[in-house]
């Protein structure tokens, strides 16, 4: 399906200032009623600032409502909005249209994630394999009992693993992962850097038990260091470096 | 379209142009691993000629004098070099050698892992192999 439509020629209710227009390509696909996606086509004014979502959601609210996606903070902090933009795994709302110099931006749902409709992928495998590695402190005793003061930490401790907090769970190293794209056992970029950031927690006591969980035929093994992880992070939380230092202890050149 | 994972399959994985000289590496990495095993295969059966007695052996050896047994060889020179070289790249980088420090990010958020050290790795042995490739082709086309 190709509809070609403008919002200039809608009767929209706020005026439009726009000196430029895109053409937004939306993938639609139904998994419950349709055999495969097709492309549905809207002419989109744009600012230098406007983004990816904001484009979206205009074609939202002047053509077609029934666009899925799914969105909240429109900031790059929740992590929902993961999308192909371009054939490249980003966030809608971090992204430009100004900055992808072209006149054509076609948006698809991120690969190696189950479709729900449209744009909207399903998370749990990816929340599986996260709450997989233990994404907490393991230790024997704890701060929140009344006499005991909150674990100590200095700055150099902290900047071991504060790059790897910053992971805000969007999938977009899953999506770019060329291991990904064919093994659907593998644990993925997103576990194992989280893997990484519990591991190199000075509080935590639980790197034995993280480095079991991971070594495994489909666990950090499966990862060939392509980088493409690290590539596409929108908070810049280096995935592969991440690994790589997780399989030095399982290697033996770190300790 | 599937249904289930939407997985982009072996075309997704062997697609290099989105991400940059560290994918097209892993690319060259799987293609050149796949060449030399074939090649390993193809040269243990070669070898086993030997029990053809002399002249089976030198039978198929005259395969290898042919201008396609020198362009197959030249490959095989250029997949070894190329593997070799980015095999050490890799083997040091899977044990957090080289791969840069944990740090808080900055805009535009360059991966620390991706730097210049592997980016001059990867160039180095595309290189290397094209020098051994050349070297190679001639000496056995400059026969």
């Amino acid at each position: 399906m190709a509809q070609v439509s403008s919002i200039a020629e809608e009767q929209a209710t706020t005026p439009l200032s726009a000196s430029k227009s895109v053409l937004l390509r939306i993938s639609r696909f139904n998994p419950e009623t349709d055999e495969s996606n097709k492309f549905m086509e809207f002419s989109v004014p744009y600012q230098k600032w406007t983004t990816v979502l904001e484009a979206i959601l205009d074609v939202k609210k002047h053509f077609d409502h029934s666009v899925a996606v799914r969105y909240s903070c429109r900031q790059a902090t929740c992590g929902s909005c993961g999308m192909l933009i371009n054939g490249k795994p980003r966030l809608a709302c971090f992204t430009k249209i100004s900055e992808l110099n072209s006149n054509v931006v076609t948006v698809e749902p991120m690969n190696n994630f189950p479709v729900i409709r449209d744009l909207a992928v399903k998370f749990e495998r990816l929340f599986d394999t996260h709450q997989k590695i233990k994404p907490y402190l393991i230790r024997d005793d704890t701060e929140l009992e009344s006499d005991e003061k909150e674990f100590l930490q200095s700055p150099e401790e902290l900047e071991n693993f504060i790059q790897f907090a910053n992971c805000i769970k969007c999938g977009l190293c899953n999506s770019a992962c060329p291991t990904m794209t064919t093994d659907s056992s593998f644990v993925g970029p997103q576990a194992l850097a989280q893997a990484y950031r519990y591991v190199a927690d000075s509080r935590d006591k639980g790197k034995d038990s993280r480095l079991d969980i991971i070594d495994e035929s489909h666990g950090i093994w499966r990862c060939h260091f392509a980088g493409s992880c690290s590539q596409v992070c929108p908070k810049g939380v280096d995935p592969a470096m991440g690994i790589q230092f997780l399989r030095g202890y399982l290697l033996g050149f770190r300790s | 379209m599937t249904q289930d994972e939407n997985k982009e399959g072996i075309k997704g994985m062997a697609n290099p142009g989105r991400y940059g000289i560290e994918r097209i590496a892993y690319l060259l990495m799987r293609l050149t691993g796949l060449g030399l095993l074939g090649y390993f295969i193809a040269h243990v059966y070669e070898t086993s000629n030997i029990l053809r007695g002399r002249m089976g052996w030198d039978e198929f050896l005259a395969l290898t004098q042919t201008t396609e047994g020198h362009i197959f060889l030249v490959l095989v020179i250029g997949m070894c070099v190329f593997h070799t070289g980015n095999g050490i790249r890799i083997m040091l980088g899977h044990g957090g050698v080289g791969v840069g420090k944990p740090a808080r990010p900055d805009y535009p958020y360059d991966p620390a892992s991706q730097n210049y050290r592997h980016k001059i790795g990867i160039y180095s042995s595309i290189v290397l192999a094209a020098v051994a490739m050349m070297y190679g082709m001639a000496v056995m086309f400059g026969e």
